[in-house]
């Protein structure tokens, strides 16, 4: 097809894509935002799927059949354990304004610049290669789509001049919309939603072209998938395809290897950076994360489906003739002349490839602006925090020569490496470079004991055997150093093989590398972590991290490690410096004038500054900044867990204050609804004869009757109210003296003998000769009995109740027990006797009373050094009993005692 | 408590498809057999992750239960 045609379809994609966005963000403006929505976000993921997913599956399943999917069943196993690892990520991220995965491991560290720095060399070292893959298949589906129709081979890599290079200027192109939609703002804690809608769009037109291409074949070019499958039967080199040791050369099953790509896979999709940025950064709603969870799944699930049938037809199709698979996707509807279809899946692999070019510069300009240009330019002389001058227009800029700096150098890497492996290679190279971030990140979440010099240890380890098992390789076969150097090792030193160390042989070069990167990185991690005790910022910092969930659980603010002297003013010149005027001032509600007048910030204020920042510059350089202007003391360990402690220690009063609070309120309302009660039938009798004058007599003596029983009800109440209240506030006054507690049982029980006799209810008291006496109130006591007395009367059946009544005598406590016979207490109220206005029975059935008389009771022998409770099991009935101490001699109550 | 519980719960699926993704599981489907008239191995593997997807689902969009407050 003609190259104007394909131009002209690449650049108007790409101006489609510049249409979704710049909607995207209109609406956003409005207040009606595209993209708050589980399955935007889901869809978003699908950032996942590059140009390697959509090429490269299909070649490396026509080499090697189901060996494609463990980097798609990674995912889903992420996505299982998104509510628990992701989750965590995203508020992490959400409360300390984490902007990228530099900045997450950097600040979980202590705000370390030093590790920000080195994540994001890691970082761009790794994922250059990926970039230039992207390129490279962009630039290989122009020179397939406008090849002779003949020429079925791809055209030799770098065979164009670099002016007449396609990629270069869809790499410009990119560069400009990712300019226009990742750098609107400086905050990438506020989300590029134009961005985010234009990558969601991507993914359904990549789905939609890979679908239509795989109908096309199975069903346009075969009659269904097993037509395809029973052909492949025919071929001997197709027939193992269907089984796992397909590829591997023996026959056997290298399951280290599928363990380690699902492994790689599961790390990759939580620790690319287009990933982070996507999953976390741009997270609107952590409750998108659940429908997420399934939807990625159900993306990858489908983008996958005719993988295989594309790549066994492919190869029944063009049999012996030498085309690279990764192309079948072109080739097939090229070759059949079905030009709409190839142009479609042509705007769809660009699609791919530019989705992914897009969010990873984005992420990775980020990365550099903050974590390695600003802190050099921070040290810089002459830019120091006191320096003038708005950083808002500066910090944008540097990012947008970051981004097309990155595609630049992508688009090199392309132009010198290109061609040399296929694309699946390439990816798995960069898959297992990030890789290395698992150990600090991951381990940072989880263990608080992780220190900044565990993690810097565990990433250059695990980096450096990285790049020598399987950078170096790469390299040679690129041919830049001697093939031999491989085979060998250095110096001929066979143990130190690149892709066989010390020996390990009989593992492909990713799973080796991985073994020995993660083994180094996790073993200098934990061990480094072991070794040194973690300094102060690094320790607050793991508390903030790894209690996370639990705060969010509490409700909880998050403790504020910081001590010093801070002038609001200066904390507003800077965040109005870093942050431009409008944003920088709203953190200070107070406006200019408290500024002005040089009043302190508190802790609270500073860190809110500091966050904010950290979400324009990332938490390394925020933290430099804020030092440079506050006079801040240094915090030791011991500061750290005293905050810590007090920060505890204040949430315990609040929640305290809080229940107390509650409690009184519950009281007033009860009380409130007690006292309406009586009142109620009061007023409505009273108002009954006032009405009737000619009531006759028996009536208005019933009415009389009530009224006044209710009135001694009410006083009652009232009386008990005011008792409570004496208790509680400890204003009641006690006049103690020797109390003998038989005596005041007999007398109790004669003192309520009239409602006994009524009722028919029978009293066995079971009492001893004598006691000691105690130390008590007579009419308090009295008070408790006659209450423990009269909740037993109102319960025992009519006719045939019985109470026993018995007093024991320990050796340091008299014990009275009160059990009677009625229905007892259910076992669902028992916890509650005690409780005010908590009354046994239902409130049909349950007899007159205050509900006070218990929490009353409790309280005097509470106050008189004993205690009250409710026998566990009494048998049917309830029985209630309390325990009142003797005064310290022994020998007194050892003469007094009598066994039952 | 209840948090702990949770998590724990949402690690079984997870735990699950670990080992049904891997070796030696994966032995089980590795043979000379077809379905439909499509090779086993691969009609497995799909099969399981349509299966976990859809656990995945219905465990995210499934209401949460509300629990009565406790109390009496």
């Amino acid at each position: 097809m003609s190259a104007p045609l394909i131009l002209g379809l690449s650049f108007g994609y790409l101006l489609l894509l510049f249409a979704v966005a710049a909607i995207a963000e209109r609406r956003a403006a409005a207040g009606r935002s595209l993209i708050d929505n589980g399955l935007v976000y889901g869809l978003s993921l699908g950032v996942y799927c590059t140009a390697w997913t959509y090429f490269g599956s299909v070649g490396q399943a026509a080499k090697s059949g189901v060996w494609f999917l463990p980097t798609y069943l990674g995912p889903m196993l992420a996505m299982l354990l998104a509510g628990v690892v992701v989750l965590r990520m995203i508020r992490i991220a959400r409360t300390y304004r984490i902007t990228s995965i530099a900045d997450f491991i950097a600040s979980r560290y202590g705000k370390s610049p030093l590790l920000a720095a080195l994540v994001t060399l890691i970082t761009v070292v790794g994922i250059l290669p990926y970039i230039a893959l992207q390129l490279e298949a962009v630039s290989t589906g122009y020179a397939l789509m406008t090849a002779a129709p003949a020429g079925e081979a791809a055209p030799a890599y770098g065979a164009t001049a670099w002016w007449r290079d396609t990629a270069l200027y869809v790499a410009l192109a990119l560069a400009a919309f990712t300019i226009l939609f990742g750098t609107r703002h400086l905050d990438t804690a506020e989300r590029h939603e134009g961005m985010v809608a234009a990558i969601a769009f991507e993914s359904v037109v990549k789905l939609a072209a890979f679908l239509a291409v795989g109908v096309f074949v199975t069903w346009g070019l075969f009659a269904g998938p097993a037509d395809i499958w029973a052909r492949a039967q025919q071929v001997p080199e197709l027939r193992d395809l269907g089984r796992l040791g397909a590829g591997s050369g023996a026959g056997g099953f290298a399951h280290a290897q599928w363990f380690a790509m699902i492994l790689l896979a599961t790390l990759s999709v939580l620790l690319l950076p287009r990933q982070f940025q996507m999953m976390v950064v741009e997270c609107v709603d952590e409750r998108h994360l659940k429908r997420a969870a399934w939807v990625f799944p159900a993306y990858l699930f489908l983008i996958n489906l005719f993988v295989l049938p594309i790549a066994i037809g492919g190869e029944l199709y063009f049999g012996a003739a030498p085309v690279n698979a990764d192309t079948f996707v072109l080739l097939l509807p090229l070759a059949e002349g079905a030009r709409a279809l190839a142009l479609l899946v042509y705007v769809g692999g660009l699609s791919a490839a530019t989705a992914m070019l897009i969010v990873e510069t984005v992420a990775v300009s980020t990365m550099v602006c903050n974590d390695l240009v600003m802190p050099a330019l921070f040290r810089w002389r002459g830019f120091g925090a006191r320096a003038g001058g708005e950083l808002t227009g500066l910090l944008l800029n540097i990012r947008r020569v970051s981004i097309v700096a990155i595609l630049l150098l992508g688009y090199v890497y392309f132009r010198v490496a290109g061609g040399a492996h296929e694309l699946v290679s390439i990816g798995l190279i960069s898959f297992a470079a990030v890789a290395q971030f698992a150990p600090a990140l991951l381990g940072g979440m989880y263990w608080k004991g992780g220190t900044r010099l565990g993690a810097l240890g565990g990433l250059t380890g695990g980096f450096v055997v990285w790049a020598y098992t399987l950078m170096l390789p790469s390299f040679a076969r690129s041919g830049w150093i001697s093939a031999d150097f491989v085979a060998h090792g250095p110096w001929r030193l066979d143990l130190l093989a690149p892709e066989a160390l010390f020996g390990v042989a009989g593992l492909d070069n990713i799973t080796h590398a991985l073994f020995w990167s993660l083994l180094v990185n996790i073993g200098l991690y934990v061990g480094l972590s072991l070794w040194r005790a973690p300094g102060a910022r690094e320790t607050s910092q793991a508390l903030l991290f790894v209690d996370i969930m639990k705060r969010h659980h509490d409700g909880g603010e998050a403790p504020v490690f910081w001590r010093g002297r801070a002038r609001i003013a200066d904390l507003r010149a800077l965040s109005v410096r870093v942050l431009g005027t409008e944003r920088g001032g709203v953190l200070f509600a107070g406006g200019a004038e408290v500024a002005a007048g040089g009043a302190l910030a508190d802790a609270r204020l500073v860190d809110r500054v500091e966050r904010r920042l950290a979400g324009a510059v990332g938490s390394a350089s925020a933290r430099v900044l804020v030092a440079s202007v506050v006079e801040e003391e240094a915090l030791g360990l011991d500061d750290v867990i005293a905050i810590l402690h007090e920060a505890t220690e204040l949430r315990a009063a609040n929640e305290k204050l809080k229940s107390l609070d509650q409690l009184k309120d519950d009281f007033i309302s009860s009380v409130t609804h007690e006292l309406r009660t009586p009142l109620t039938s009061i007023r409505a009798l009273s108002e009954l004869m006032l009405d009737t004058p000619d009531m006759d007599d028996a009536q208005r003596d019933a009415f009389l009757r009530i009224v006044v029983a209710e009135s001694e009800r009410l006083s009652r109440l009232v009386n008990q109210v005011l008792d409570m209240a004496k208790l509680e506030s400890g204003q009641a006054e006690w006049q103690n003296s020797d109390v003998d507690l038989r005596a005041l049982i007999v007398s109790s029980i004669g003192a309520m003998g009239a409602l006994f006799a009524e009722r028919g209810t029978e009293v066995v008291a079971d009492l001893p000769a004598s006691v000691p006496p105690v130390r008590a109130d007579a009419d308090r006591l009295t008070q408790v009995l006659l209450n423990l007395l009269s909740n037993a009367a109102k319960f025992v059946p009519e006719g045939r109740g019985r109470i026993d009544v018995t007093l024991t005598v320990g050796a340091r406590h008299l014990e009275v027990r009160v059990r009677d016979n009625g229905p007892g207490v259910p076992p669902a109220d028992r916890a509650h006797v005690f409780d005010r206005f908590r009354q046994g029975g239902d409130a049909l059935t349950r007899p007159s009373g205050t509900g006070l008389g218990l929490p009353i009771s409790r309280r005097i022998v509470n106050h008189l050094g004993g205690e009250m409770w409710l026998e566990p099991d009494a048998g049917g009935g309830a029985c209630f009993g309390f325990r009142l101490p003797l005064p310290a001699a022994p020998e007194a109550a050892e003469a007094g005692r009598t066994e039952q | 408590m209840n948090r702990k519980r949770n998590t724990r719960l949402a690690l079984v699926p997870c735990v699950a498809a670990v080992l049904l993704l891997n070796f030696p599981l994966i032995l089980v489907w590795d043979r000379d057999v077809t379905v439909a008239g499509l090779p086993l191995l691969p009609v497995a593997l799909f099969g399981i992750w349509a299966v976990l997807i859809a656990l995945v689902a219905l465990i995210g969009e499934a209401r949460p239960v509300r629990r009565r407050p406790d109390g009496g």
